[in-house]
């Protein structure tokens, strides 16, 4: 109440008040434009695959774009993108993300994992501490991970916790916490985790956001704000140290970390920007060193005249439109499913609309997921014309011509691509197959409960954007009464497959009944496939360290800023060329640190049959696609 | 007689905000919960347990009518809960936050509105039907005839890319950053009030009292100032009340192109992510200011009521 | 603002010789409307305004129907391409490689159909609403008015975003939504002008005869509204006009395929840089019809408004 009368006295102070107060933001003052700014040194790097110390700026300062607001920065309750993204920074769990996508050893400096693949045992690394100093050790973990599932966190992504076993009946208040399937074993530094059932990408869920540690004095003491600037205490490379809600998030580099000796950006600005071209305006001018996206027409104009900021690479998501086959006319109708998906021009899609390098694809699962091989279906290999045709034979067969034409819709949620997508295959579908087709564009949450209750849906955009290295993550959403199941696909064939697709511990033989499952559910027609994602951004090209991966992942602490060329040395474009491609950098880039960790011999005695690759991650809330 | 006046209509102000704030609160109490979807809706739906939790945490398991109440005793005590959306923030933080930077920037618009405003509207009154009359005015215009989402990132694009003599956008309190925001948010008030000043002058020239005061003689500067110009800024008066209140309060375009943590985003993200309590905490707020402001004009009104001001002269 | 007009007009409806002699002689024969008109024409900037919206207007309803493409048509060998004569895509086209000059004038209709409907919308409430506060005045007129100052205290605009979240994105909600916003201004003002209206002899002459209330106000009051409904129609389109294009840019406008020009505007203002062209023909269109709404209100105010003539 105090608050808002100050308010109202604020209020008539502003319309007297002219010049502004100035509490200026060091390090975002506007300046250098990116066509102005020298060009980067080249990166020369030490032995241990770190730079040369002679090549970094002086000041480590780096400004990311975020996105949206994130929701909170309560690991536990957070969601978004955003949110995640900070995280990363902020805390680190069991498992960590290398700067090439890869799980290594986090607070866990290894783990083993039970035959059955139920039972985890992470053995900590002994000289943690939290920011504050104090000691961090396995019985934080159990702390957090019972507070994550406790019923009074209420926290959404605790969903992804559900494999621990007795987390539903604790959600659901039936079993007390303490019964929850985590618990110290002999000593303060190993924990065990039981597990309802196999998890192919548990050790990649242990290391985000939901089952990052918390401190716990530190939550008893502050409640719900422990996660304010001042309060929060925290494990991973950075601390939080200002937050003012949508105008920006600092970090400070935590010394305290255990690799802080290699942690070489000294402060980092998440930047909330809701917009992506006030993103991209704000890098423009210099006050940004990365955005978090661009906005998605201008793919010609960035090439053109950003050629050197603008990174683009392949992420683990397929964009893809949902069949409701529940309904009619989709109900046991495969031929005209397919007719659907045959009369579509992907590559069009691709070069003409989205235009961003996203490839065209034809099954589920995207490729360059941990090495599998996507199911691909036999049309992949046609031309458009012999598709079409065959299309067009399909969509008479299932008993439509002009004299009993189809009508179709196609439910989408307010989103440039979206419209545009929708728009393309409208369009196809009637110079192809003559079937008219209406949109429907829905407001995001009308959207979403439009499409679970699998009434009013026909045709409806779908989608996945995985954290998880894994193509398990995309086949389960199609289970008989998964959550994510949206299509209303049923096959006990594709569901048995999964099942053994989860015990299955060699790799090959994974691999194999994934690819099978893909096979089946591809042949049922349940998805048009359009396209697999691209990750894309702009980046200041003095900012290395950083690697593109498909998780799009990017912790702040392997970044550095490079030293920019004096004005003396004459820049030889080919060269700046050559180092500030995205490409160049992924081949430049220096190994992360704990690369060479990660091996199955370290993994522990018991696991050596799994192979380390296994471990994928999926963080729920992290799905992307949404956002209206 | 005055004073009593004056009482009686704050009296009667007073009275009018509470069926009005209560008429606010109930249509947008159900009118949002109304709207399909929920707060925790997600590309995946929650496990029902999940959904359980949330929902007995933020109440939303009760009745609905129990949820009213409940909601209404909060207001009374200025408690707006919990943000579903931002939820390290209650409403109250966030409104507290958000209005100064939103109150700041609008007042500056309106203040600058007014007196560019006023100042167009006279000129082209005391030159009505010249080359400068529609000249100016036809400049004015530009303010309501092109959206500010179109003039907002071009100011942006000129001023601050092309000629990097501006930020791009954000907000720290530093009248670089506000420049632009508060001159985007003045053109289609500059627009209104220049219009509604020439009108109203070119009126109040013809008026009786006028054709006296200049037919004593006295000079046109004295006659435009000292007559002219109060009786004139009525109808300017009595625009500027909602419209204050409107600018204050943060508008969408503004706030979303120049990425501005105002108050005025708030509703449209509050409505679209189902985010009950900052959609309501937002309404009551706004119900409020616009109440205050329409009393502010009621008063500016009586004082400059041209009626007591010629009873007094003749 | 209009009170001289509404009186006279109504003594020249009692009496059409008395309010004639109580004119000058020498404009007998020249009824008020006739005279506003001439006002009118001499007004070059309404003049030249309503040319234009006349040409606007026909070319938003035949333009659509004789041009080379739908607006609905995806020329995939040429998307995104700027303006040219070969192409046959004289202002370019859009992303999916829609004609913009058609995707413009089919645009106009959506935006000066939801101008016009909405306006009416507002129109019917406000003027019934006012008028039967007016007419009956006492206790009925100020329990109506009390409501009106309640639900003026209301933001309306949250309104119009609540009602298009909850009943979804209909073009007829879009109407409805924005004209319920509007009648407020409408039914003050007509209130007003009833209460000066309802002591005219004419109204009291027709009372006297027994005419019911209901006649009354639909026969002899609601027709002495027109001046001032008609100047406050040509000055509300144009807002009506902007508060779609406003809804459009918070993404909750007009459906795919259809659009408006404010629909349009907003998706070019995003490439500005890029595609100039997606932004700058519908912004066009969009300007010179809101200065031409404006400039024509402004005149008919003028022209109706005879204190404007000393």
């Amino acid at each position: 109440m105090r608050r808002l009368t100050a308010c109202v006295a604020v209020l008539m102070l502003a319309l007297t008040l002219i010049p502004l107060g100035g509490c200026s933001d060091e390090g975002l003052d506007f300046g250098v434009r990116p066509e102005n700014r020298a060009r980067p040194v080249e990166l020369v790097l030490l032995e241990n695959g770190r730079p040369d110390p002679s090549v970094l700026a002086e000041e480590q300062v780096v400004r990311r774009g975020n996105g949206e607001e994130p929701s909170t920065l309560d690991p536990h309750r957070a969601d978004g993108v955003p949110a995640a993204h900070i995280l990363r920074d902020l805390f680190e769990g069991l498992t960590t993300i290398s700067s090439s996508g890869q799980i290594v050893p986090g607070a866990a400096l290894r783990w083993n994992i039970s035959r059955d693949a139920r039972t985890y045992t992470f053995y900590l690394r002994r000289d943690l501490s939290w920011s504050n100093g104090e000691p961090l050790n396995a019985s934080d973990f159990v702390y957090s991970l019972r507070r994550a599932l406790h019923p009074d966190t209420a926290s959404a992504s605790a969903a992804a916790l559900l494999p621990i076993a007795n987390a539903r009946e604790v959600l659901a208040g039936e079993l007390p916490i303490e019964d929850l399937g985590v618990a110290l074993l002999d000593d303060e530094f190993t924990l065990q985790i039981t597990l309802t059932g196999p998890t192919p990408y548990f050790l990649g869920l242990m290391a985000s956001p939901v089952a990052y540690p918390v401190n716990r004095r530190n939550v008893e003491a502050f409640g719900e704000l422990f996660s304010m600037p001042g309060n929060l205490v925290s494990n991973g490379a950075f601390t939080l140290n200002e937050w003012v809600p949508r105008t920006r998030i600092v970090l400070e580099k935590n010394p305290l970390y255990r690799e802080a000796r290699d942690t070489l950006i000294e402060r980092v600005f998440y930047i909330p920007v809701e917009e992506a071209s006030a993103e991209v305006n704000r890098f423009r001018v210099g006050e940004l060193d990365w955005t978090s996206e661009v906005p998605s027409n201008q793919f010609a104009w960035l090439q053109k005249n950003y050629p050197d900021e603008l990174v683009i690479s392949p992420w683990t998501g397929s964009y893809f439109l949902g069949f409701n086959l529940t309904q009619e006319p989709f109900v046991d109708n495969p031929s005209l499913r397919m007719a659907l998906i045959l009369a579509i021009d992907r590559e069009i899609i691709t070069d003409k609309v989205t235009r961003f390098g996203e490839r065209p694809s034809y099954s589920l699962v995207p490729p360059g997921i941990d090495g599998y091989v996507p199911f691909t279906p036999e049309y992949a290999d046609w031309t458009q014309d012999e598709r079409n045709h065959e299309a067009r034979r399909l969509l008479e067969q299932a008993g439509y011509s002009d004299a009993n034409p189809l009508h179709l819709e196609i439910r989408y949620n307010t989103s440039g691509n979206h419209k545009k997508i929708a728009l393309a295959v409208a369009s196809m579908w009637k110079q192809v197959l003559g079937v008219s087709t209406s949109l429907v564009n829905e407001e995001y949450r009308v959207f979403l409960q439009n499409r679970q209750q699998k009434i009013v849906t026909r045709v409806f955009r779908a989608g996945w954007i995985s954290d998880y290295n894994d193509p398990y993550s995309f086949l389960e959403l199609f289970r008989t009464g998964h959550r994510g199941n949206d299509y209303g696909y049923s096959n006990s064939t594709f569901d048995a497959l999964l099942d053994e697709v989860g015990t299955e511990r060699v790799r090959a033989r994974r691999e194999r009944l994934m690819f099978e499952a893909e096979r089946v559910l591809m042949t049922d027609n349940v998805i048009i496939p359009i396209y697999s994602h691209v990750s894309k951004r702009l980046v200041n090209p003095h900012l290395r360290g950083w690697q593109p991966n498909v998780l799009d992942h990017h912790p702040t602490r392997f970044m550095y800023l490079l030293r920019s060329r004096g004005a003396l040395s004459s820049a030889s474009p080919s060269a700046v060329d050559a180092v500030s491609q995205a490409a160049s950098v992924e081949a430049e880039a220096p190994p992360p640190p704990e690369g060479a960790l990660p091996s199955p011999e370290t993994a522990g005695p018991q696991a050596d049959e799994v192979d380390d690759e296994d471990s994928s991650e999926r963080i729920e809330q992290e799905n992307g696609e949404g956002g209206s | 007689m005055r004073q009593e006046g004056l009482l009686q209509l704050a009296a009667s102000r007073l009275i009018g905000l509470v069926p009005t704030l209560l008429v606010l609160i109930t249509i947008s109490f159900f009118l949002i919960r109304l709207a399909p979807g929920g707060p925790f809706d997600a590309e995946m739906a929650a496990p029902p347990e999940i959904r359980a939790n949330l929902e007995a945490k933020y109440h939303l398991d009760e009745p609905l009518l129990a949820q009213y109440f409940r909601y209404l005793g909060e207001v009374i005590a200025f408690d707006f809960g919990p943000s579903f959306q931002y939820k390290d923030w209650t409403v109250n933080e966030l409104i507290a936050r958000g209005f100064p930077i939103s109150a700041t920037i609008g007042g500056l618009a309106m203040l600058l509105a007014f007196f560019a405003g006023v100042l167009i509207g006279v000129f082209a009154a005391l030159r009505q039907n010249t080359a400068s009359d529609y000249t100016v005015m036809g400049i004015a215009m530009l303010g309501i005839s092109i959206p500010n989402f179109v003039v907002a990132p071009l100011l942006i694009l000129v001023l601050a890319i092309y000629g990097g003599w501006l930020p791009a956008s954000g907000w720290d309190w530093t009248w670089q950053r506000g420049l632009l925001p508060v001159v985007t948010l003045a053109l289609p008030a500059i627009a209104y009030i220049a219009r509604l000043t020439r009108g109203s002058m070119i009126e109040v020239l013809h008026s009786n009292y006028i054709r006296t005061a200049r037919a004593k003689g006295l000079p046109e500067r004295t006659v435009i100032l000292r007559h002219a110009l109060k009786p004139t800024l009525l109808p300017v008066i009595s625009y500027m009340g909602p419209a204050t209140a409107a600018l204050i309060t943060g508008s969408v375009v503004v706030e979303r192109i120049y990425s501005i943590p105002g108050l005025g985003s708030y509703f449209v993200q509050g409505a679209l992510n189902r985010d009950y309590t900052l959609v309501m905490g937002v309404v009551v707020f706004y119900g409020m200011i616009i109440i205050l402001f329409n009393f502010i004009v009621d008063l500016l009104y009586a004082w400059l009521n041209p009626r007591i001001r010629y009873d007094e002269g003749e | 603002m209009n009170d001289n007009v509404e009186k006279r007009r109504s003594e020249r409806t009692v009496d059409d010789v008395f309010a004639q002699a109580m004119a000058e002689p020498d404009i007998r024969g020249r009824s008020l409307w006739v005279d506003a008109w001439h006002r009118l024409l001499r007004n070059r900037a309404a003049v030249v305004s309503g040319v234009l919206m006349i040409l606007i207007v026909l070319a938003v309803v035949v333009g659509p129907m004789i041009a080379p493409w739908a607006g609905d048509f995806t020329d995939w060998d040429n998307t995104s391409s700027p303006p040219s004569l070969e192409t046959g895509h004289w202002f370019g086209t859009d992303a999916v490689g829609r004609d913009i000059l058609v995707r413009t004038l089919e645009g106009g209709r959506i935006s000066l159909l939801v101008g016009l409907v909405a306006t009416l919308v507002s129109l019917v409430i406000g003027v019934s609403y006012g008028a039967v506060a007016g007419y009956y005045g006492g206790m009925t007129d100020r329990i109506m008015m009390r409501v009106v100052d309640i639900i003026y205290a209301l933001p309306f605009m949250f309104f119009v975003i609540l009602l298009m979240v909850v009943f979804g994105r209909h073009i007829i909600l879009i109407f409805v939504a924005i004209g319920a916003v509007n009648w407020l201004d409408m039914a003050r003002i007509v209130r007003g002008q009833t209460l000066s209206l309802k002591n005219t002899e004419f109204i009291e002459a027709a009372r006297a005869c027994g005419v019911d209330h209901h006649s009354i106000i639909l026969r002899h009051i609601v027709p002495n509204l027109l001046g001032v409904v008609i100047v406050y129609v040509t000055l509300t389109i144009p807002q009506v006009i902007l508060v779609e294009s406003f809804l459009s840019f918070i993404g909750l406008g007009v459906q795919e395929p259809m659009s408006s020009w404010g629909a349009l505007v907003n998706n070019g203002a995003q490439d500005m840089e890029s595609a100039p062209w997606t932004l700058v023909f519908p912004a066009v269109f969009l300007t010179v019809t809101l200065y031409c709404f404006n400039y024509i209100g402004d005149g008919m105010r003028d022209a109706l408004d005879p204190k404007d003539r000393a």
